[in-house]
């Protein structure tokens, strides 16, 4: 029982990332009507801000120790963060909460690349093939990937937890249970609860605000919108920033649970288009529930007892789920009626 | 002879490929790229990428998971070289079989869906493959090891004619060893004879067929004409293709690994196909020798080579240039590729060949210009 | 075929040239070699050898990879006679002078595996055929080491393995061509079983979470032979995929397992990832059984301890060779490779610099660089100076027999590179074992042509 419930929680912190990652992506798809192979290389930029944000402020200065002695015998360098010296100890408390404050980094610069990469490339695109939208997309997947492998070289940057956050909670405590029955890192419950802020807020942007309110008129039909003398174009390239916006944070605090590399974004773009397609082209509350649906059901296929019934069922899961839906329910979960049919 | 009847103008370029790919050792020496480990790989990726555009060139298919299809022609050729023999027929045969058998399982379930849909099914299909592959079916596939050739393999037909010797075997034909230029030798006959028989598709009733799928399936659907059947078999003849190259690569090099089967591997081919032109004949063919050559020779270069390219530059200029041109060659040689690749699809969605069609038709001289005018008038020539 | 006998492919060019060198007798020295001073695999022909250094630059074990080429670069420098030397002069052998291999400078070009076997293979293939290297080295995977190995002894070319500690690499799939000077998983297990049992005590429950291939598999079986011994048990063996990236869902069910011991048979990124993400799960502060719980990471480098900080801390493993240790040749390597690169050898560089010295010294033994004899030169050959002691070569099966060395995570690194520490060396004696016990067959020495 207690075992079931830890495996509970670890699909829901593998659904939550698995949610956010692919809310960008259908937001995208239904606003632009654009398949963007790139979604993942927009998760692995956010990644790479924080990466790039904690190594702003982390640089150091060197000073020569000369009562130690490195391993070869020369006097040992210290390198102490430069952050450190100008804020003194608030300089350490942001070194040690860099992931977190990155998000402030994040923001703005996601948003740019996204309204950048909306301007320069998609729009051209609106009129073309889906398999050509796939297809440029790809190519800058491929191009974006390989400018950050060239300023960040092929390894991983290892990102630490705040120090408040490290270790294990005791969620078995909290819900009554024996104590250390059910323990979860607090990092990841951390993730979960920020994914479903986000997941919150973008849905309550859409359904409260003016904004939401014409964008979701636009997704439903573009050319009476437009014919209202609304400026329906500027909002999408608005929302194509938002989407990179998502996909940026996403990225942002999932850097203290793998750090990331260059090739983050195409690991978890296929991912995120299963996640898409099972919850249904376009549908926003589709992606969330295919989102923690699969990763409940990757969390559980995990375990032996499972793999005993079915050897190999965790390396396929996710994908078995995407066919099996896919020829039973054409439309995903909850996709609408009409959506990239025919 | 009937069944090698082509139109006149196939059966140039089919003359004109044959001379260009026997006589690959010569013209591309001086590119550097004329040792028996690259030439092989050319030939084995134009089968794939031409098999590939039969099916995307004429039905619109988007296929990502075609390098299923090659791993299982892999494993298969790898399989017949343990059990039965090292002789190189059986191994094809057998390999081009399980490349349809695979493609048209899943072939069958992928084609029930179109569009997009059926881009992220295959791609599902291969990454299924592909991990399985790499775990549980660990006894066939031998796992991240790779499948490889052991001297205690039972090697039933061979066992029949005589004691294994001391070493491992290598591949053979009727006898006759294969090792780097025959290696070649042969693929570049069964490139020959697979082009060959896609030009006899795209010319035709069925392959008329196919392109009617692509321009405009729904008309199709409504004249009451089920068009699954064609896309599938489309779907299969691609796969076999696949199973085909996948099979020579084993010949080449008799070990197969899973990480031919991977979603990337796939959208390599994608490039491939995309980059030299789909749907033309021998566009696919100069993508995938585009590709291989900047994968072997453009990631060798380094600093020192573009120090030598740029030399005629001024000092200051010279260390610029190589600083930044360094960036896209060597380990970068796939940004290159990215943006090449994001240029062709922007401006020349027909990939090189609509490229040098657009040359042409810019510079019309003697022959192409007649050639043009003669496409105008009938546009399907073009392709 | 028929261009190589037209002597258009450049292979057939430099045939041509070899033939007209050993005609015209220019080259006596090959004459007086005798029979086998024939044609073989790129056989040097001018006053350059090349040789091929094939690495991971990315994938899971990248960072081992790119330490394995910084080694093999000084390996060259100091064969030419740049640089210190390193360990030249406290090798026992005495044959390398800095004057190249056989006088011939010595070249080299790279290659990135990207820790995948397909790659590794026709990175090594390219190598041979297109720049004409005469030994490949290279691994940081075992299945990369075993895949390029059978390559190798096909193509007559000699493969000089580096990072790969499955048993199968001088077991199952032991080659001819194919040499380890790194250790293996069972003599892992021999190491680190008693250390186990002695710091742990003998009741103690072990879950295995195991990288899922050859190396994986033979360190799972030998660890978990160890500390049977030792009167452990096994709770459950899993295995994750190679470069999972999130092994969250394989650890969580470790919580309520019943296991006290945590066995991470994982190496390189995946190793770090899996050891901090365990941490994460709050396993070391864990109570399980009435005992602490605790980590193990039966291979451990510095380069994973820097990648994993604070959670190596205190974590048990082996080592081939760790810079700390205190004998002239690691001391004088260390100094070596600090000064040029501004941090210490892991164990990776380690085993590349000195299978780059081994094959260069064999070479100079036999007198030419015709593999058969360079073979001969290896199997059975005594050594000492270079880091871990005395040292054979043992013929039947191509495995270095050494000292293996315990290590375990500081608690309080010092500085920034100060990150294991050698609790225990487990004896030359103790971790021999009978080449029997593993199968598999050399094969043969006649070279193949490339």
């Amino acid at each position: 029982m207690d075992a079931i419930l830890a495996q509970l929680l670890n699909g829901l912190d593998k659904g939550g990332a698995y949610a956010l990652i692919a809310l960008g992506l259908t937001l995208v798809f239904g606003t632009l009507g654009v398949v963007n192979f790139a979604h993942g290389a927009l998760f692995m930029l956010g990644a790479f801000c924080a990466v790039a944000f904690r190594a702003f402020i982390t640089m150091e200065t060197v000073t020569i120790d000369e009562t130690q002695l490195s391993p070869w015998g020369s006097p040992l360098e210290v390198r102490t963060p430069m952050a450190e010296q100008w804020f003194g100890e608030w300089g350490a408390v942001m070194v040690d909460y860099s992931v977190p404050i990155s998000i402030l980094v994040a923001i703005p610069v996601m948003l740019l690349i996204g309204i950048a990469m909306e301007r320069g490339l998609i729009k051209h695109f609106y009129k073309r093939t889906h398999a050509e939208q796939i297809l440029v997309t790809f190519g800058l997947a491929i191009v974006l990937q390989e400018l950050v492998k060239t300023f960040f070289g092929p390894n991983p940057w290892p990102q630490p937890v705040p120090a408040d956050f490290r270790g294990a909670a005791d969620v078995g405590a909290w819900i009554g249970l024996q104590a250390g029955a059910v323990t979860y890192p607090l990092w990841r419950l951390v993730y979960l609860l920020f994914s479903v802020v986000v997941i919150g807020a973008v849905f309550a942007f859409l359904r409260f605000t003016t904004f939401g309110m014409v964008v979701r008129a636009g997704m439903a039909d573009r050319e009476t919108v437009g014919l209202l003398g609304i400026n329906i174009d500027r909002r999408f390239t608005i929302m194509f920033g938002i989407a990179a916006v998502v996909a940026g944070l996403a990225g942002v605090m999932y850097t203290p649970l793998l750090p990331p590399n260059y090739h983050l974004g195409m690991d978890f773009l296929v991912l995120s288009f299963v996640v898409v397609v099972v919850g249904g082209m376009g549908s926003l509350p589709g992606a969330v529930a295919a989102g923690f649906l699969l990763g409940i059901l990757q969390s559980f296929a995990s375990m032996t007892q499972v793999k005993a019934l079915i050897p190999g069922i965790d390396q396929i899961i996710i994908y078995l789920v995407a066919v099996i839906i896919l020829l039973v329910m054409p439309r995903g979960l909850l996709g609408r009626r009409g959506v990239m049919e025919g | 002879m009937d069944f090698l009847r082509l139109p006149k103008k196939d059966l140039i370029t089919f003359a004109v490929f044959s001379v260009v790919v026997l006589t690959m050792p010569i013209w591309l020496q001086p590119f550097g790229a004329a040792y028996p480990g690259l030439m092989q790989k050319f030939v084995i990726f134009a089968i794939l990428a031409v098999g590939f555009n039969i099916l995307f060139g004429l039905t619109g298919y988007l296929s990502f998971g075609h390098a299923a299809f090659l791993g299982v022609g892999s494993y298969t050729a790898v399989w017949s070289f343990k059990l039965l023999t090292m002789d190189a027929i059986p191994a094809l045969i057998f390999a081009v079989v399980m490349g349809g058998v695979f493609a048209l399982a899943i072939g069958y379930v992928s084609l029930r869906r179109s569009g997009i849909y059926f881009s992220i099914l295959t791609l599902a299909f291969a990454q299924m493959s592909y991990n399985l592959a790499y775990s549980v079916l660990t006894p066939i596939t031998n796992g991240e090891t790779a499948l490889q050739l052991a001297r205690t393999d039972p090697r039933i037909i061979d066992g029949l004619f005589g004691e294994a010797g001391a070493g491992l075997p290598s591949p053979s034909l009727l006898g006759a060893n294969l090792n780097g230029f025959e290696a070649f030798y042969l693929c570049a006959v069964v490139l020959l004879v697979s082009f060959f028989i896609a030009q006899k598709i795209f010319v035709s009733p069925f392959g008329m067929m196919l392109r009617a799928i692509k321009s405009n399936q729904t008309r199709m659907s409504y004249t009451g004409f089920n068009t699954r059947p064609y896309a599938l078999a489309a779907f299969v003849i691609s796969g076999m293709y696949a199973g085909l190259a996948g099979g020579l690569l084993a010949i080449t090099d008799p070990l197969a690994g899973a990480e031919r089967m991977q979603w990337t591997a796939s959208g390599e081919i994608v490039l491939m196909t995309i980059l030299g032109g789909v749907g033309t004949m021998i566009g696919p063919v100069i993508g995938a020798w585009l590709i291989k050559y900047l994968e072997n020779i453009f990631s060798a270069f380094n600093e020192g080579t573009l120090h030598r390219v740029f030399s005629f530059l001024p000092d200051g200029v010279e260390e610029w240039v190589v600083l930044i041109a360094s960036k896209f060659v060597g380990e970068g040689w796939h940004l290159t590729l990215g943006l090449v690749f994001m240029l062709v699809v922007i401006f020349l969605p027909g990939g090189i060949m609509e490229g040098v069609r657009r040359l042409r038709a810019a510079f019309p001289s003697g022959s192409s210009a007649r050639r043009n005018r003669r496409n105008e008038l009938n546009p399907s020539a073009a392709e | 075929m028929s261009f190589k006998k037209r002597g258009i492919s450049r292979r057939s060019v430099m045939k041509t040239g070899l033939a007209g060198i050993l005609a015209t007798g220019v080259s006596p020295m090959m004459f007086s070699r005798g029979a086998w001073g024939q044609e073989f695999c790129n056989a040097p022909t001018g006053d350059t050898v090349t040789l091929g250094f094939n690495v991971p630059l990315t994938g899971a074990y990248a960072d081992e990879g790119a330490d394995e080429l910084r080694a093999f670069e000084l390996a060259v420098e100091h064969l030419n006679g740049e640089g210190d030397g390193g360990m030249i002069p406290t090798f026992s052998s005495d044959t390398l002078t800095g004057n190249g291999i056989l006088g011939k400078r010595v070249e080299f070009v790279t290659g990135d595996t990207q820790t995948q076997s397909d790659a590794a293979r026709d990175s090594a293939r390219r190598m041979v055929e297109r720049d004409g290297a005469v030994m490949i080295s290279g691994g940081s995977s075992s299945g990369v080491a075993i895949a390029v190995q059978g390559l190798c002894q096909e193509m007559g070319v000699i493969f000089m393995a580096a990072l790969t500690h499955s048993n199968d690499t001088t077991g199952k799939d032991k080659r001819r061509y194919g040499f380890r000077h790194f250790f293996n998983a069972y003599q892992t297990g021999v190491g680190l079983g008693p250390q186990l049992g002695a710091a742990y005590g003998p009741d103690r429950r072990a879950y295995h979470l195991t990288a899922d291939y050859t190396w994986g598999w033979t360190t799972e079986e030998s660890v978990m032979a160890a500390t049977e011994a030792q009167g452990w048990e096994t709770v459950e063996t899993v295995r994750t995929p190679v470069g999972a990236g999130d092994f969250s869902q394989y650890i969580t069910p470790v919580l309520n397992s019943g296991a006290d011991v945590l066995i991470l048979n994982h190496y390189g990124f995946d190793g770090i990832n899996s050891l901090t993400q365990a941490v994460q799960f709050g396993l070391k502060d864990r109570q399980a059984n009435g005992k602490d719980f605790k980590i193990v990471l039966p291979l451990v480098s510095d380069l994973m301890a820097a990648g994993a900080g604070d959670a190596m801390q205190e974590v048990y493993g082996t080592s081939n060779w760790y810079w700390s240790l205190q004998d002239e040749g690691s001391k004088a390597f260390t100094a070596s490779f600090g000064a040029k690169y501004g941090q210490p050898p892991s164990q990776a560089a380690h085993t590349s610099y000195v299978q780059t010295l081994l094959y260069a010294d064999a070479v100079e033994r036999a007198g030419t660089f015709y593999p058969p004899e360079v073979i001969r030169a290896l199997e059975d050959y005594e050594f000492d100076g270079l880091g871990n002691g005395p040292t054979l070569y043992r013929g039947s099966d191509h495995q270095c027999f050494k000292d293996v060395y315990v290590v375990q995570g500081k608690a309080e690194p010092s500085n920034q590179f100060d990150l294991l520490e050698v609790v225990n060396t487990a004896s030359r004696d103790s971790v021999t074992y009978d080449p029997a016990i593993f199968g598999g067959e050399l094969g043969p020495y006649d070279p193949g042509m490339c």
